[in-house]
């Protein structure tokens, strides 16, 4: 009995020295689905951290000779023995339509391996690399994980870049709206009188700004000629101009109620400048809460950024980004070919489902003394 | 209320004002002008046309005078009810929006109705049987429809369609009907075709109201009038339907204010995949045309359509609930 009761109080002890952070860790952790699509998140910031690494070859390597081959599965064994292949895609042109078939021919394998040596490229641009995730043994092999499009590119590889660009516009734009939405709405509401009019206006305005028209008609007044880092930039700006709004709202309202509470005006009384107060005192009580409401906003932004480059006014090729991949499949003539074409909206939708997962795990979890 | 009403729609002026200047700030923007690019598309099917030639069209458009001179005509023009001139198809903007526009308002409205149909009987039937397998389907079915952009989801559904039936299921009329005078069947053909489209461009928004409306539920389910009205011996269908549906329902309506604005700029990339005839596709043209008064004038009416639309849902908030009008 006394055991149970030192055990107790050793559990409650835990619980009432821990950081407010561990506290969210804890209660976050409880959610296994959010768990599990924090790692489908960790993988793909991997990727974003060096495409080239997990991609086979270069991917703006084309050959009109290899376009539209089917997906290409890797077999682990071969004759029961650790030796993985592809099978080698074999064309044959049908004499009616005059279309390239292909078929497997299981006789040939192409030996792939894992961690091997391909094509050269610069690790985080700095470094020059050689090591691929996968990779036919052969170098002058070309192996298609999922298939290829209309010019002979290999879309793993292409789909490993659009998410480099892809998940980076999602973080820079989110990044960017968080910042203006703090700033702004901290201005509201801490100064509040004519600065707080002035800006809640603005934000009534901007929320009613019907959202896709107008990103389309800013996207089309992108100057032809700018290159894809400016193109990039200016695409993460225009998100960004929106989505701040709403967040700007909820830093106002929270700024609000803090303007009254002890600590701030023990702060003041303190001696603290303003902007101490702001940035040390108020907003690290509500950052949990902006982090959740991040998280939630990104798949967002990723899926106007696929949409927006879907309907080719956001990242132009040669950039790649998911909504540059998914153009590929704009022709349902084309789909009917090439179904794999499609892949890059999967990636999308596992992408979007995992942020908002742990989105929603993070929500319940910022506020840890809630039941 | 009346002043609440009043005060609204005393707004509205002032924001079409800032809209319209932001509209033509955006579509003046890029740089050249139309006879820019129409000089580019000129060249690329391998005609050309002379500087003079040139030169005349830029005075006829008025693109020569000084921005803010061709602002003040456009609007003045606008606020005679004048559209004006298409420079790419040279004919009125406003025949050429026109019965695209009432396409654009029907297929959104029906959207939200079918979002509506099918939403609420599934939040209802989620929070009553709770962690039941249905209530586990419509879960994951709902975080998917959520997740999935629509203009993916009709690309699976076209695909399907052409690659599995081989039908293709792009276009809103059968072509007997296309330019048809409207007639009972003709609207009816409308009905058939429109069910599609409305169903891609309401997922998202369905399954979100359903999470809605299913947390609302649950959030009442709980209070004790349910208790007291089930001791009391009503039907648990009845007794759900009859009160706390009803209590549930009220912050969905208050969303309506972000969903049906949200449907009019939404289905500009559904029309645009299925190609429908609707303002979302010939804007995409004027934008990459710099058509700009076409442009300026569909962009202008999408405003206009935002604006009401939250207008119509802040009415009907104010409405249902009283409370929301102190703050007005």
């Amino acid at each position: 009995m006394a055991g149970a009761a030192a055990e107790m109080s050793a559990a409650e002890e835990r619980i009432s020295v821990a950081s407010n952070w561990t506290l969210v860790w804890w209660r976050f952790r409880k959610h296994k689905l959010a768990l599990a699509s924090a790692a489908v998140l960790a993988v793909l910031y991997a990727i974003v951290l060096c495409p080239d690494f997990f991609s086979t070859q270069d991917p703006e390597r084309t050959d009109a000779r290899q376009a539209f081959i089917p997906i290409q599965s890797i077999h682990f064994l071969d004759d029961g023995k650790w030796a993985p292949w592809v099978p080698a895609a074999v064309g044959k042109r049908n004499p009616v339509t005059l279309r390239m078939e292909w078929g497997t021919d299981p006789a040939r394998k192409i030996r792939i391996g894992f961690f091997v040596d391909g094509p050269e490229y610069r690790f985080l641009g700095l470094v020059r690399a050689k090591v691929r995730l996968v990779g036919p043994l052969d170098p002058e092999q070309r192996i298609f994980l999922l298939g290829s499009d209309r010019m002979g590119r290999d879309q793993w590889s292409r789909i490993m870049h659009g998410t480099q660009t892809s998940m980076t516009i999602g973080l820079v734009a989110v990044t960017l709206s968080v910042v203006l939405g703090i700033v702004l709405g901290g201005i509201s509401g801490y100064f509040g009188g004519w600065i707080d009019q002035v800006i809640q206006r603005l934000i009534e305005i901007l929320q009613s700004v019907p959202t896709i028209p107008i990103w389309l008609a800013l996207s089309a007044a992108l100057p032809r000629d700018w290159t894809p880092t400016q193109v990039f930039f200016a695409i993460t700006v225009i998100l960004s101009l929106i989505g701040w709004t709403t967040l700007g709202r909820e830093v106002r309202g929270r700024f609000l109620a803090l303007r009254e509470e002890d600590f701030v005006l023990a702060a003041e009384l303190a001696g603290c400048s303003r902007w101490r107060i702001i940035v040390r005192h108020m907003v690290p009580t509500f950052l949990s809460h902006i982090i959740a409401t991040s998280s939630l906003a990104i798949p967002v932004m990723i899926i106007n950024e696929t949409s927006l480059s879907f309907l080719g006014l956001g990242i132009r090729p040669p950039a790649i980004s998911w909504g540059v991949l998914l153009q590929e499949a704009q022709n349902i003539q084309t789909l009917a070919l090439a179904p794999w074409l499609l892949l890059p909206g999967l990636l999308v939708i596992v992408a979007v489902l995992a942020f908002n997962l742990v989105g929603d795990g993070l929500r319940d979890a910022s506020d840890p003394y809630s039941k | 209320m009346i002043r609440f009403v009043l005060q609204r729609l005393l707004l509205l002026p002032l924001l079409l004002v800032v809209f319209s200047i932001l509209v033509f700030v955006i579509v003046e923007a890029p740089p050249g002008d139309f006879l820019t690019s129409y000089i580019a598309t000129l060249a690329s099917s391998g005609s050309s046309i002379g500087a003079e030639h040139v030169e005349a069209l830029r005075r006829q458009y008025g693109l020569d005078q000084p921005i803010w001179v061709q602002y003040l005509k456009w609007v003045g023009n606008l606020l005679q009810g004048d559209l004006g001139l298409s420079l790419e198809y040279q004919r009125p903007n406003s025949e050429l929006i026109g019965e695209q526009l009432f396409l654009t308002v029907v297929l959104a409205l029906f959207s939200f109705v079918l979002t509506w149909i099918i939403a609420v009987p599934a939040g209802i039937y989620s929070a009553i049987r709770q962690r039941s397998v249905v209530d586990y389907i419509l879960t994951v079915v709902n975080y998917i429809g959520v997740a999935t952009p629509n203009f993916m989801l009709a690309l699976v559904l076209m695909w399907v369609a052409f690659a599995y039936f081989g039908i293709s299921v792009t276009g809103l009329f059968s072509p007997e009907y296309q330019g048809a005078e409207w007639s009972l069947a003709k609207f009816l053909d409308l009905l058939a075709h429109a069910w599609l489209p409305s169903l891609v461009l309401g997922i998202a928004g369905t399954a979100r109201l359903t999470r809605v409306m299913r947390a609302n539920l649950l959030d009442e389910l709980n209070k004790p009038y349910v208790v007291t009205a089930r001791a009391k011996g009503l039907s648990e269908w009845t007794l759900v339907l009859r009160y706390p549906v009803r209590l549930a329902f009220n912050p969905l309506v208050s969303t309506i204010g972000w969903y049906l604005p949200q449907l009019f700029s939404g289905s500009l990339i559904v029309a645009t995949v299925m190609n429908l005839p609707n303002i979302g596709p010939l804007l995409l043209r004027a934008l990459v045309n710099q058509d700009m008064y076409l442009a300026g004038s569909i962009l202008l009416i999408y405003c206009m359509l935002t604006i009401v639309g939250t207008l119509l849902s802040d009415i009907l908030l104010a409405w249902l609930d009283p409370r929301i009008r102190m703050d007005g």
